[in-house]
């Protein structure tokens, strides 16, 4: 029993990166430009698909990783040049539906390009899973913590700790302020989709050996990220973190010991909880956009 | 004047950017196959609805290369009588919805008969309109229960074996190797749900016991969680009743948690893609197939051998690929059709009667033998146990 405990543990950790990792990059966009980007599950799926384009080329994984994230952040910053530039000052609202409009315009480009066909991507490391007391870890799901770990130490040193971090911040608090203080609103937004863009492939790759790859997951993706992010409060990057890691451990037990049919309505219903209970998520942050 | 333009062209931008959606979104691939006029008669047009994209594309994409490719060799040759087979193809996107609104416009369109779809939800999803309508269909999945009971199933054919036929072949496997404890896990859609239901059946009263019993989603990313169980559960051997993506997933969690009991899966993952997907943890599952992928290691006295051989060679030739057996369900099916419609020209109750009366046609999947209580026609023995060996397959009986 400890044992396949342990082993629903490890799987949860593994799913649950994968959410924190998708997670992340939403709550990144959203904390800069107060954009929910619906768009983001199709960043990831566009940048794992590249990799195993370049990948087929005989590049390295690492240049392959380096290569794809790059295109994907220039992708990333040209669709906000394209679209919401094009639309600034219109609603949030207007907003997210332009990102809806995105996310359905890359999906139907990358079935265009790609097919229909699932793709696998290789691990980072060769060998099979590492065994710890008598369970089974996925060596991927190291990687994915790596990435999590440093997108998360970049994420708080830099708006914690920069000059341009706290710019950043002032300007999602109020914009009109921000403006007065030679902030351009403008240049902000685009280096948040420059960077959602960058870090949904980083995912991407990353996640692709363990999910494998076709041009239509990322709906889900972003769902199961979007859920994650509002566990957390949607603000807050480490409550994105938290709030993924909480939803792929409930996922694999709710599996491993209720019933593998239920996994999905479990995660719903504690997204409605959260969403009903505690709209600020649930550890707890203060509506910080409403100071 | 300048605010108003760079409103409008911020505007324009975003109908653009709609039009753009819509476009792209609108854009499934439904193709149309040539038709070349064949001695000037008047077409027969036939439709298929196939899982082209989505979950199921691995089942889809195959099926539709296949009629495109047999439609194009049987107008160069002078089509059906004289009358070349006008045939649409449309994609139902694996979904359920999608598959009633295709075989509605086929039928509007004026299609004889429908092929398709790829898979059993999608298939199951199509009945009650062909049903309705009087149109004859023949399905490409595995699930029974697409064509029985045939009292409510007339105009409902099938060309993949029957999920029994397939249990069965297992059960005796397990009987000749003395495994009774089995673990079963599916997928949870109507093809996984099938496959229970056959197992269950199968497995009363012939000393083997169902110890755990799993389900999982198309979509899910890892099966670990209920490999967990069955580790737990003390089974002999686990069968799995899924296709690729899911069904390589599981294979490779297989692997990686260390469980060491024989892996039988079913015909779902008939194609090289669930080997390739499966990055080398597919090497030792058991399946039981049809003859297709084994064509070379099979007896040259089997009757199925030389048609094996010919639909090699024609789709090799054309796609530069190795056929699997989906596609086969589709030659099959297209080959059905087309000796109905040389006897019963475009009449889809004699259609339907003439398919009903098929016998002993030599396909890719079996030989089809069609009564009026068996609308499949294939037996036990159009199936064949392989392993696999080195990302290859290998028939082991």
């Amino acid at each position: 029993m400890g044992e396949q405990l342990l082993q629903l543990l490890f799987t949860g950790l593994t799913l649950g990166s994968i959410y924190s990792i998708i997670a992340l990059t939403l709550v990144t966009t959203f904390n800069v430009t107060g954009i929910l980007n619906l768009a983001q599950g199709e960043f990831v799926v566009i940048g794992a698909l590249l990799a195993v384009s370049l990948q087929g080329t005989g590049m390295p994984m690492i240049a392959v990783f380096i290569v794809s994230v790059i295109l994907v952040a220039i992708l990333g910053g040209l669709l906000e040049r394209l679209t919401i530039y094009r639309a600034r000052g219109a609603s949030n609202l207007s907003m997210l539906i332009i990102t809806i409009g995105l996310s359905i315009s890359l999906r139907g480009l990358a079935l265009l390009i790609w097919g229909t066909e699932t793709y696998s991507l290789p691990a980072f490391s060769e060998g099979g899973s590492i065994i710890v007391g008598g369970a089974a870890l996925n060596p991927q799901s190291i990687w994915i913590f790596a990435l999590v770990a440093v997108t998360l130490t970049g994420l708080y040193g830099f708006f914690g700790h920069t000059f341009w971090g706290k710019a950043v911040k002032a300007s999602v608090y109020n914009q009109t302020g921000a403006r007065l203080q030679g902030i351009n609103l403008n240049t902000i937004s685009f280096l948040a989709f420059v960077a959602a863009g960058g870090l949904g492939a980083a995912a991407g790759v990353s996640i692709g050996p363990i999910t494998m790859v076709t041009y239509d997951m990322g709906f889900m993706l972003g769902v199961k990220g979007f859920v994650a992010a509002a566990i957390g409060g949607l603000s807050n990057v480490g409550g994105a973190v938290i709030g993924g890691i909480l939803l792929g451990i409930l996922e694999s037990f709710s599996s491993g010991l209720i019933s593998s049919g239920l996994k999905d309505a479990i995660s719903m219903i504690i997204l409605l909880g959260v969403l009903l209970f505690r709209p600020e998520g649930i550890i707890g942050a203060i509506r910080e956009r409403k100071i | 004047m300048k605010k108003i333009t760079m409103r409008l062209r911020s505007k324009l931008w975003l109908v653009l950017l709609l039009v753009l959606s819509l476009l792209i979104s609108a854009c499934s691939p439904t193709k149309e196959a040539d038709v070349k006029s064949a001695g000037g008669n008047e077409p027969y047009k036939i439709g298929a609805v196939l899982d082209i994209s989505g979950n199921s594309s691995s089942l889809g994409v195959p099926e539709r290369d296949t009629l495109l490719m047999m439609v194009e060799k049987l107008n160069a040759n002078g089509g059906v009588k004289g009358h070349p087979i006008d045939l649409t193809i449309m994609d139902n996107k694996s979904d359920e919805t999608e598959s009633v609104l295709a075989v509605k416009t086929l039928i509007e369109k004026g299609a004889l008969a429908i092929l398709g779809a790829s898979s059993s939800g999608t298939s199951m999803a199509m009945i009650k309109t062909v049903e309705s309508e009087k149109v004859p269909m023949i399905s490409l999945a595995a699930a029974s229960s697409i064509v029985e009971p045939t009292s409510e199933r007339q105009w409902v054919y099938k060309t993949a074996q029957s999920d029994i036929v397939m249990i069965n072949k297992i059960i005796s496997y397990l009987k000749k190797n003395n495994l009774n404890k089995i673990a079963f896990l599916y997928m949870n859609n109507s093809y996984g749900d099938n496959g229970k239901k056959a197992i269950s059946a199968a497995v009363k009263d012939s000393g083997i016991d169902i110890v755990a019993e799993e389900k999982f989603d198309a979509n899910d990313k890892d099966m670990t969680p209920q490999l967990t169980k069955v580790k737990a559960s003390g089974a002999q051997v686990a069968i799995v009743w899924a296709i690729p993506p899911s069904a390589s997933i599981l294979t490779k969690n297989f692997k990686d948690i260390g469980l060491s009991i024989p892996l039988i899966h079913s015909h779902g993952v008939g194609n090289q893609k669930f080997i390739e997907l499966a990055q080398g943890a597919a090497d030792g599952v058991i399946l039981p197939i049809g003859k297709l992928s084994v064509t070379q290691q099979i007896s040259d006295n089997d009757s199925q051998k030389k048609v094996l051989e010919s639909y090699i060679a024609d789709y090799s030739k054309k796609y530069n690929a190795e056929p699997n057996s989906f596609g086969g369900y589709a030659w099959d099916a297209f080959n059905l059709l087309v000796n109905a419609l040389e006897k019963a020209g475009p009449d889809r109750v004699t259609i339907r009667d003439e398919l009903e009366k098929t016998q002993g046609f030599v396909g890719i999947s079996g030989v089809f033998n069609m009564t009026p209580q068996d609308h499949n026609g294939l037996k036990e023995d159009s199936a064949v146990l392989v392993q696999v060996d080195q990302g290859k397959w290998k028939l082991i009986e």
